[in-house]
């Protein structure tokens, strides 16, 4: 009724009814807007995809309001774009919080450490404004035990924890997430450094039961009290994904699998015996075990495997979707039998160990593969290396449907480069990584332009690209003409002038995150992107060719971007020369936790 | 010649260009001085990290200059950070690397009747009587004499081992350093068993 009304009075631009529409209007001057409000807020309450809600709020100022009031899911792609405490004013409401750090070269010692990216800012901002919430994901922040300790102490319906590539703390930090955390569902560390501070965290969670569904502690180094881990599988009921450390044995696991078989995602420890198993004892029936488990649709670790015990799995094999043989040294001939079973799999993780012989198998049955990562069991640049670009050209020819991939290899040529590009149209993200550094295709001599160049072409969803070998200018020429949707760019050792990096600033409209290393890109290059970067969450250069003039140059042009140059710890006299350059735009100006080593310009 | 010259004294020197072209050395001032200062910086501070950014700017010299022609990647050493792997994948992957390189050939020890395993490292002994003669006094017993035609005759044990392909074979009958790489387990086994070897173990 005062809805239609108030529709019909809005959205008509001509005269009214006179007097009839000056009571209407009187009747909702006071408050217009709330009942627009109330409408927002209710649709907005569905509104989930963070890009339209972002759209959403710049429409008015009533909407802005309400889209505010009714975002529940903070994500902040750097921490150091905006301040918490700003944040935390404009989203009352929040009930989940991502939030993203360091960069990625960080992670390859690119980066000399205590740069930054601290929680506890974070953390005591949102103890004071967000009382209710329930799920926070860190990637690549240092968080320390006393961050834990308040998170733990401020929500009381704490639910979810995710940790990737995160450091800082230890076992005593994660005995108090345990221990307090009465709600909790998630406690997932992933990639992250865990210091072992001799606390036995798995025995603080409460005897007397859990709500966790998801436990995955394969990251953590430390040994751990394996009937305190029982006890916990057992009085865990809901417990649905569980990723071991390698401190667990096989034996270990069979008990624990039998405890919990229900469980979806395994990560199976060490999957080897522990020492000196007694001679003419049978052992555990480890494949009646992994048949008694018939939801096991993702399984990992096996991070000292015996080879012996890998038909073990052969019962989940059907019905797997995602496999991560990454930590696993097994040949060929280890895993052909496994992976002929393996027809569902989507997600498929390995070593090199494998060979091209291994692919040619994984090509072979593993017909809805989306997504491919071969990683080195030997990461170095003089070896011959295991795989090449017929492990290459065999995924592409039998996985047609792949999305993903990520391979590490010492030698490729263009030519099969060139036919994933057109046997694998829906890839969306493709990152080779030739080892041995500027070189070329093994066969031709060429530079590797054509291939990755096909890709940009020919795969018109890639919205993630990272090349290596030698590249001369022409490849980038041909992301700056193609790649319109690339997002993430990382390049290392490749082109030969500044023109490598204009192209690809001039071309790429939605580029976000630009992460280049020892590539001879200078100044003007530098200057030719200043059109883009607010529109950039980030840009790393190290090792190029940039001077402290030419970064200068960018700080003065782009007040809101804050640029940082970091030195590397031998060597902190300003000179000319830039080591590392590293900016991203920011609402807040230079950070006020700058360690020596990193000057802001 | 002039060019082996520029790529020995001017190594560590980075350039956009060509080798040779003294016209670019004056429009490109900058990157050349960069250069400088980082052939400064190298020179005093042995540090690995410096060394190794020398290390960079030679290779992709070199190759700006060799671009076209086919020359191997110049200098092999480690660079940082590079292949891109994170380190905790480093570390897990090069924990099993040492322990078996450094730590030698372990290969458990079983016989038949015995309780429990034995471990035994196979890099220490220079050749099968040496062996032989180890797992006697470990296990107590005795081996016959060997004869390639008729194996261990006259003993009540006969050493076996368990070789890559997953079979069954008598210890002795190859070269020693073929053992040794082939070797995954040994097993003594009791000589009744022993019997038609190879078809029923």
């Amino acid at each position: 009724m005062i809805l239609a009304q108030t529709r019909t009075y809005t959205t008509g631009s001509g005269p009214g009814p006179g007097p009839s529409s000056s009571s209407v209007l009187e009747y909702l001057a006071p408050c217009p807007d709330q009942v627009l409000e109330n409408v927002l807020e209710n649709v907005l309450w569905f509104l989930t995809s963070r890009k339209d809600r972002n759209a959403a709020s710049l429409v008015c100022r009533s909407w802005y309001r309400v889209e505010a009031l009714t975002r529940s899911d903070l994500f902040i792609g750097n921490c150091y774009a905006v301040s918490p405490k700003r944040a935390t004013s404009r989203f009352t409401r929040i009930r989940s919080v991502t939030l993203k750090g360091r960069p990625r070269f960080a992670d390859f010692n690119l980066m000399p450490p205590n740069w930054g990216a601290h929680l506890a800012p974070w953390v005591s901002a949102m103890a004071l404004t967000y009382p209710w919430l329930e799920k926070v994901h860190l990637k690549r922040m240092s968080v320390t035990d006393d961050d834990l300790a308040l998170l733990a102490e401020s929500f009381s319906g704490f639910k979810e924890l995710v940790l990737v590539c995160c450091d800082g703390f230890g076992t005593s930090g994660l005995a108090i997430v345990a221990s307090r955390c009465r709600q909790l569902k998630v406690l997932d560390l992933i990639e992250s450094e865990v210091s072992d501070d001799d606390v036995d965290w798995i025995s603080y969670f409460p005897d007397t039961g859990t709500c966790l569904e998801s436990l995955i502690f394969d990251c953590v180094e430390c040994p751990i009290d394996f009937d305190a881990l029982e006890r916990l599988v057992a009085n865990s009921p809901s417990l649905k994904k569980l990723r071991l450390n390698r401190h667990v044995s096989m034996g270990q696991l069979h008990r624990l699998m039998v405890q919990a078989p229900r469980l979806t995602h395994l990560g199976t420890g060490s999957f080897s015996p522990s020492e000196d198993v007694a001679q003419g004892e049978q052992g555990p029936d480890y494949v009646s075990a992994f048949a008694a488990c018939k939801s096991i649709v993702c399984l990992s670790g096996f991070r000292e495997i015996i080879p012996d015990y890998l038909p073990a799995i052969n019962p989940v094999c059907a019905n797997l979707t995602s496999l991560n043989f990454s930590y696993a040294n097994v040949s060929a001939e280890h895993l052909k039998p496994i992976i002929s079973n393996c027809h569902k799999l989507q997600i498929f993780w390995v070593l090199d160990s494998i060979c091209d012989e291994g692919l040619q198998a994984v090509a072979a049955t593993c017909k809805e593969l989306r997504e491919l990562r071969v990683f080195p069991f030997e990461a170095r640049e003089d070896i011959e290396g295991p795989v090449s670009e017929v492990g290459l050209q065999a995924v592409s020819e039998g996985c047609r449907k792949l999305e993903s991939i990520l391979y590490f290899c010492q030698r490729m040529t263009n030519a099969a480069v060139v036919a994933m590009s057109k046997n694998c149209p829906d890839l969306v993200v493709f990152r080779l990584c030739i080892m041995g550094r500027h070189r070329p295709d093994h066969v031709t001599g060429e530079p590797m332009d054509e291939g990755f160049g096909a890709i940009v072409m020919n795969c018109k969803k890639l919205t993630r690209l990272a090349v290596s070998g030698l590249l001369t200018d022409r490849a980038f020429a041909y992301i700056g003409k193609y790649g319109k949707i690339v997002r993430t760019l990382s390049v290392a050792f490749a082109g030969d002038s500044d023109m490598g990096l204009k192209y690809v600033l001039e071309g790429c409209p939605r580029l976000q995150k630009l992460e280049i290393r020892d590539s001879p890109f200078g100044d003007a290059a530098l200057l030719s992107g200043l059109h883009h970067y607010y529109n950039m969450r980030f840009l790393w250069m190290s090792a190029c060719n940039l001077s402290n003039q030419g970064c200068q140059q960018i700080a003065q042009a782009l007040p809101r971007l804050v640029v940082e140059v970091i030195k590397h710890e031998d060597n902190l006299d300003m000179d000319e020369n830039v080591d590392t350059l590293y900016m991203y735009r920011s609402l807040e100006g230079p950070r006020d936790d700058v360690p020596r080593f990193v000057s802001i310009l | 010649m002039e060019f082996d010259r520029d790529l020995n004294l001017e190594a560590t020197e980075l350039r956009l260009g060509l080798p040779g072209t003294v016209t670019e050395q004056s429009e490109k001032q900058k990157p050349n001085s960069n250069a400088t200062k980082s052939n400064k910086r190298s020179l005093p501070d042995m540090n690995g990290e410096s060394e190794v950014r020398r290390e960079n700017s030679s290779a992709s010299s070199n190759d700006k200059k060799s671009h076209g022609q086919e020359t191997a990647p110049p200098i092999k050493t480690q660079v940082v950070g590079w292949p891109p792997i994170r380190s905790y994948r480093k570390n897990s992957l090069q924990a099993k690397k040492l322990e078996a390189e450094a730590a030698g050939l372990f290969v458990k020890v079983s016989m038949d009747g015995a309780p429990y395993l034995r471990k035994i490292d196979l890099k220490v002994y220079k050749g099968y009587p040496e062996l032989l003669e180890v797992l006697e006094e470990m296990f107590k017993f005795k081996v016959g004499e060997y004869s390639e035609r008729e194996g261990y005759n006259g003993s009540e044990h006969v050493p076996t081992y368990e070789d890559k392909d997953g079979d069954w074979m008598l210890v002795g009958d190859v070269p020693w350093e073929m053992f040794i790489n082939s070797c995954k387990r040994l097993r003594i086994m009791k000589e009744s068993e022993a019997r038609g070897l190879g078809c029923a173990v």
